[in-house]
């Protein structure tokens, strides 16, 4: 066992910048540089640098350019659907109920809790199974006593649960309630064509992908009406006020087109990884159990509840021998919460702070996934040992 | 496994001291970890959410610190051990009617237990915390803890818990050095923490949250009572015995012809007793829960200093050691505010043999011949 190595198994928080979409975004700093809403030469050759991005990425979700608003990443263009949604619903004298599930990310839970706290919208949360799944009558029941948008979460970054969002959308779209999708861990490894997953808005962040970290989008059906959330200039048809970052929509641009002109292979290989790590894992370390759907997951994605484990000395143990991983109660002050994630799927609460992610991506390799499952048993033995002494 | 460096996990603060602790040993070319413990606060003590070892200012300090000296940092949920060992022991202590020191009991059961199990697991040789003392090997290879090269910063009193184990895996970095070169060893290293005050109250528990959080969890020794003299003779009343300690002249809230004195906390009649200083002087001490240093108890009585507490000096004595894990004490000169519960820890010049918790004091029994 080698201690100088380094095995990065944290792809869902975050992604190396590719090459080649650095590549492409390189020109965008210093030779391309004027203000993309400037009507001269310097602006204009901005400007057309942003629309081909913007048709490049309609094309992958297929779309057409006009929906696509460019944003700084997935937590603002989850904030502009809800916020945007809501608030204009209300300007309208709609009914201004928000929709959501708990297994949501906290851009979108946080928000739509913020808006009943603060703002006296009615908002409900729809239960989900043990596997994460949202509960399609309950959300039926929920949708047919009337709503602004649901906004439920394409794959979960907690336990890779994929939705079933063509089925969600359609019952929401019978009630006339907007449907939105935090979409963000879903981008580059699931399917984006906005028709057939049937959905009004869907949230996409670069660097979940290999693309540079700041920059998102928000798709958004011609047709819907939005508030803006940050007002000024006239940018992305109103929605979205600001200089537009050129070299980074560039970037997102290009690691979308990339991620989905390379998304069999990607995917093929990521799923032969996750289930390497996912078996040995479940063969080597007693009492591991898997958390999220078993099938229905995201390729890239493994999660676990290692009972008894504080996951954050478990984390500790695997950093300290060059292993990058995360959890969902993980803590940089020593003061775990349970994983509402967990909680929401039915995890007593000692057990939702021993939730343990993690995610492979490009440069995993074979030999990673067993140099991690090997740390990963020897940490749960050591502190397993430990746990029993003091807890006796 | 055998690696290039020796690895050090530093029990960090954010203070000075054990910032110094760290990079002293970052300096010397060790494999060094941050580790800063997450304590238990009550919560339902408003005014203090957080533990005074570890507020959200401090681990970002300590954060700031471990980033400034390149090395890996991790935060420890360690609030539930030392609610169950620290805690629940103070509250027990103060039920019975004594004076806890649960800087003790941490360094007993979180610090050189807890901790240094879970550094050990981590494969480190050492567990490093920025505590005043020294640690060295006497003729036989057995390990010895000395007071600081500091006598005025010394904290070997509350280390006198630890044993053989404990000092084979411990280091103390700062212990060789004065405060005043630890403040310029900071500015050395650049860890703009010169100018941060040390520590003060109990860690979980501000001054003023003391009373009610005892209200709350031994309201018993909370109960207001007579204050008394020692023939019986009625003073006044006091707010709960567990306001005072033993010497306390000051907050008294009684007048009389002469200064008067906490003699004793009479838990059976919660009465406090108070008399002259004349009256506090006691030259004898019975101790138990003791801890030897060495690993065994010394076969015979012996002369040695004895400090009763931690702010206080060693004092002159003959210790007998006794069987069941206990010592006696007997002072050359009577001592003041000898308190049950607080620790009596035995020193042969800066060598610190062990100690234990005080059970009672007596008054001036017969003068060792």
């Amino acid at each position: 066992m080698s201690a100088k190595a380094e095995v990065y198994l944290d792809y869902s928080a975050s992604t190396p910048v590719d090459p080649r979409v650095l590549e492409a975004m390189m020109p965008y700093f210093s030779q391309v540089y004027g203000n993309p809403s400037s009507s001269h030469r310097f602006g204009r050759q901005a400007e057309q640098a942003i629309e081909a991005a913007r048709a490049s990425a309609a094309a992958v979700l297929n779309c057409r350019p006009s929906e696509i608003v460019f944003t700084s990443g997935g937590s603002e263009s989850d904030n502009l659907a809800i916020r945007g949604a809501g608030w204009w619903a209300r300007h309208q004298g709609q009914p201004a109920r928000l929709i959501t599930s708990p297994v949501e990310h906290s851009a979108v839970l946080n928000t739509v809790r913020q808006m009943g706290r603060l703002m006296n919208f009615e908002t409900s949360i729809v239960p989900v199974d043990r596997h994460g799944v949202v509960d399609i009558a309950a959300f039926r029941a929920v949708c047919e006593q009337g709503g602004a948008l649901a906004s439920i979460i394409y794959a979960s970054n907690e336990l890779g649960t994929v939705q079933d969002l063509p089925a969600l959308a359609a019952i929401a779209g019978e009630q006339g309630i907007l449907f939105h999708t935090d979409a963000v861990q879903a981008g580059g490894q699931l399917c984006l064509d906005v028709k057939r997953l049937g959905v009004d808005m869907l949230s996409l962040s670069a660097h979940k992908f290999y693309g540079p970290k700041g920059v998102g989008l928000l798709y958004v059906r011609d047709g819907i009406r939005l508030m803006s959330t940050q007002s000024g200039g006239g940018h992305e048809g109103g929605r979205r006020a600001g200089t537009h970052n050129t070299a980074f929509i560039v970037g997102l641009a290009k690691a979308l087109e990339l991620a989905h002109e390379e998304h069999e292979q990607r995917t093929t290989r990521l799923r032969a990884l996750r289930g390497r790590l996912i078996q040995g894992l479940l063969r080597r370390v007693p009492d591991v159990k898997l958390s999220g759907h078993p099938q229905r997951r995201l390729p890239s994605h493994a999660s676990f509840i290692l009972p008894g484990i504080d996951a954050n000395l478990l984390l500790m143990h695997l950093d300290m021998n060059g292993i990058a991983a995360s959890s969902g109660s993980a803590c940089k002050t020593g003061n775990p919460q349970p994983s509402e994630v967990l909680l929401a799927v039915g995890c007593a609460p000692d057990e939702a702070k021993c939730g343990l992610r993690l995610s492979v991506g490009a440069q995993t390799s074979e030999a990673d996934i067993d140099y991690a499952i090997d740390v990963l048993a020897g940490a749960v033995g050591k502190l397993g040992q430990l746990d029993g002494e003091w807890m006796r | 496994m055998s690696r290039a460096k020796t690895r050090v996990v530093v029990a960090m603060s954010g203070g000075l001291d054990s910032s110094v602790a760290a990079a002293l040993l970052v300096e010397a070319g060790c494999d060094v970890v941050g580790m800063m413990m997450r304590l238990w606060s009550d919560p339902a003590m408003g005014g203090a959410a957080h533990n005074q070892c570890c507020t959200p200012r401090q681990m970002d300090d300590a954060r700031r610190v471990a980033d400034k000296l390149g090395i890996p940092f991790y935060a420890l949920d360690t609030q539930e051990v030392f609610r169950r060992r620290v805690v629940q022991y103070f509250i027990e202590q103060h039920r019975q009617g004594l004076t806890p020191n649960p800087c003790l009991e941490c360094n007993r059961h979180i610090r050189f237990d807890w901790l240094l199990n879970n550094a050990l697991a981590l494969d480190a040789d050492y567990l490093a915390t920025g505590h005043y003392a020294r640690i060295d090997r006497d003729l036989d290879g057995r390990f010895r803890l000395r007071a600081g090269r500091d006598a005025s910063k010394d904290q070997s009193y509350a280390l006198s818990v630890l044993g053989q184990r404990q000092l084979r895996h411990a280091l103390f970095p700062v212990g060789e050095y004065a405060k005043s070169e630890v403040r310029r060893l900071a500015l050395k290293f650049g860890l703009n923490l010169e100018s941060k005050k040390e520590s003060q109250d109990l860690c979980f528990l501000g001054k003023e949250d003391y009373r009610r959080f005892l209200n709350v969890h031994a309201p018993d020794v909370m109960k207001p009572g007579p204050i008394m003299r020692q023939n019986g003779e009625l003073l006044g009343e006091h707010g709960g015995l567990s306001n005072y300690t033993i010497g306390q002249r000051k907050g008294l809230g009684i007048s009389y012809r002469e200064p008067l004195y906490v003699l004793a906390l009479d838990h059976v009649r919660n009465a406090l007793v108070v008399g002259p200083a004349a009256a506090l002087g006691r030259d004898t001490l019975l101790a138990e829960r003791v801890n030897w240093i060495s690993g065994s108890a010394p076969e015979a009585a012996f002369r040695a200093q004895v400090k009763i507490r931690y702010k206080s000096r060693p004092q002159p004595a003959f210790v007998e050691p006794r069987p069941g894990r206990q010592f006696q004490v007997k002072f050359d000169a009577p001592q003041r505010g000898i308190t049950p519960g607080q620790a009596a820890v035995i020193y042969q010049g800066d060598v610190c043999l062990g100690g234990g918790s005080i059970v009672r004091s007596e008054e001036f029994l017969a003068a060792p011949q």
